[in-house]
């Protein structure tokens, strides 16, 4: 018994040792560590490819998570050289005091739809299905910009939800969505396109829609991390529209 | 402290200590340093704390009280065993210890949830649905609680010393008699501290219960997932709730120290 204590013990002593080397970022070095929420995931994905392939030598460090977790980690001190979010609210909560401010750019736009598993098990035509109380349906959370955003439309059609889960992120709503443990989730339009092959979905028109800017900012401007400035401009450029077009982004 | 001539051995000792006691006693510090004092009775007597406190309790204890009445039969059984179905099952409990949290959550999804291989026929025949449910947050904390007692109940089982119950047996002793009134009481400190590790488990569970069972405010948002929640919006809160968890366990684990971890 004891020896196998201390040998698990060791483990998570190394598991420890290991995610704390994640967390220290050394001074200058080359990699360009970008934060973006969890929307944006595929779109980032495919940015950092194509901006790795133009600039030889440059390496990027995406990290994703629902907006809010990502504001409260660079609130506390994470090192980070880019912020892109699904909302201007969370891009002021973590620029609040930064002198000098570096400039947020506004980079895409975003809509909603509604998610549904595979064959639309709970016969869902629209917005206005989604009150029914047979149905098993589900949100983010209201402290993430997706779930803000489908509050906000849900409202505007009059429709009240009782949000069977409040779920920390797009990704884990479309999760369920997909597994068929909910009959329809509120997410954004561009999740419901990268996840077409697994999941089904209904649009939500335009007048009760809401749009969603995506700003982005490079933090911190510094000499020697040049890499933040270059990233956000590749993401404004031409070729970065084209491939956010790609993924369903509109332009701002 | 005697003058004598210190061992330079020792202090090969007291360094790790000294590095693993900051550890523990660190993050603490910076919990208690940054708590909201002037403003905790008030956070502290808010629907969403006391609901994720309540919630906590309940589905915690719940879990450890399934931990004992469905880990104590499975521990004796493995203890008592050593065919190849006996190692098997061990390997199949230990699992869920090394499994990551969330991993579990997922695969309780794919068998109790509404497309699950069993979920799926519970809901059609009985119109029962688990995810979603305070009763879901009960099934996904056993699952992670589970292994710890049994694991504790087994160790204590197995340095039972079987003479006794013999011993017993010679005097007339039926099977449920000896192990009432000989077995239970010998390997009991065994079992009040597996309760309390599955307790302490269930009542920290996060990973699989946010996947099992989603998190929403007074149904399955217990205290781990409101801290989780909090953190993100109301950060005074969510170092509220930390301290409010961190005094339970300690409160539960101090009032049993001498009894359930006894010191000689």
């Amino acid at each position: 018994m004891r020896p196998r204590v201390s040998l698990w013990l060791l483990s998570l002593a190394t598991a420890v040792g290991l995610a704390g080397c994640g967390g220290t970022a050394a001074g200058a070095s080359p990699t360009t560590r970008v934060f973006a929420s969890a929307s944006l995931t595929d779109a980032f994905q495919a940015l950092a490819r194509a901006f790795e392939e133009r600039h030889p030598g440059a390496e990027l460090e995406l990290h994703f998570a629902g907006t809010p977790r990502l504001v409260v980690q660079l609130r506390e001190g994470a090192a980070a050289d880019v912020f892109a979010a699904a909302d201007t609210v969370s891009v002021e909560r973590v620029l609040a005091g930064t002198v000098p401010r570096p400039p947020v750019r506004i980079f895409a736009t975003n809509r909603l739809a509604i998610a549904l598993p595979r064959g639309n098990p709970g016969g869902i035509a629209g917005l206005a299905d989604l009150g029914r109380a047979d149905l098993t349906v589900a949100l983010c959370g209201p402290e993430i910009p997706a779930g803000r955003y489908a509050r906000q439309a849900l409202e505007r059609a009059g429709i009240s939800v009782r949000s069977a889960s409040d779920e920390p992120s797009v990704r884990a709503l479309i999760a369920k969505v997909e597994l068929g443990e909910l009959d329809a989730g509120v997410v954004y339009a561009t999740d419901v396109a990268s996840a077409a092959r697994r999941i089904d979905s209904v649009p939500i028109p335009d007048e009760l829609n809401v749009v969603a800017t995506c700003p982005i900012v490079a933090l911190a401007p510094d000499e020697d991390r040049p890499g933040g400035e270059a990233f956000v401009e590749f993401v404004l450029s031409a070729e970065g529209r084209r491939i956010l077009d790609s993924f369903g982004f509109g332009a701002p | 402290m005697s003058r004598t001539r210190r061992d330079p051995s020792t202090l090969l000792v007291l360094v790790p200590v000294g590095i693993a006691v900051a550890l523990f006693l660190l993050p603490l510090v910076g919990l208690l340093a940054r708590t909201p004092w002037s403003r905790f009775l008030e956070e502290l007597a808010s629907r969403e704390v006391l609901d994720a406190l309540r919630l906590s309790l309940v589905c915690s204890l719940g879990a450890a009280a399934l931990s004992f009445a469905l880990g104590l039969p499975l521990a004796s059984w493995l203890a008592g065993g050593v065919s190849r179905t006996c190692s098997a099952v061990r390997v199949l409990v230990l699992l869920p210890m090394v499994l990551p949290p969330v991993v579990g959550g997922v695969a309780l999804l794919l068998a109790f949830g509404r497309n699950g291989f069993l979920g799926g026929p519970l809901e059609r025949v009985f119109g029962i649905s688990l995810p979603f449910t305070t009763g879901a947050v009960i099934v996904a904390e056993t699952y992670v609680a589970l292994p710890f007692f049994v694991l504790t109940a087994e160790a204590g089982l197995r340095s039972f010393d079987r003479r006794f119950a013999a011993a017993a047996a010679t005097l007339g002793a039926g099977r449920w008699r000896r192990f009432r009134t000989v077995t239970l009481p010998m390997i009991a400190p065994s079992l009040q501290a597996g309760i309390v590790v599955a307790w302490a488990r269930a009542l920290g569970e996060f990973g699989a219960t946010i996947t099992f069972a989603g998190n929403l405010a007074g149904e399955t948002r217990t205290l781990p997932l409101a801290v989780y929640v909090a953190l993100e919006t109301r950060p005074e809160a969510a170092i509220v709730l930390s301290l409010v968890l961190v005094s339970i366990s300690a409160l539960f684990l101090f009032l049993l120290r001498e009894r359930w971890f006894p010191v000689r």
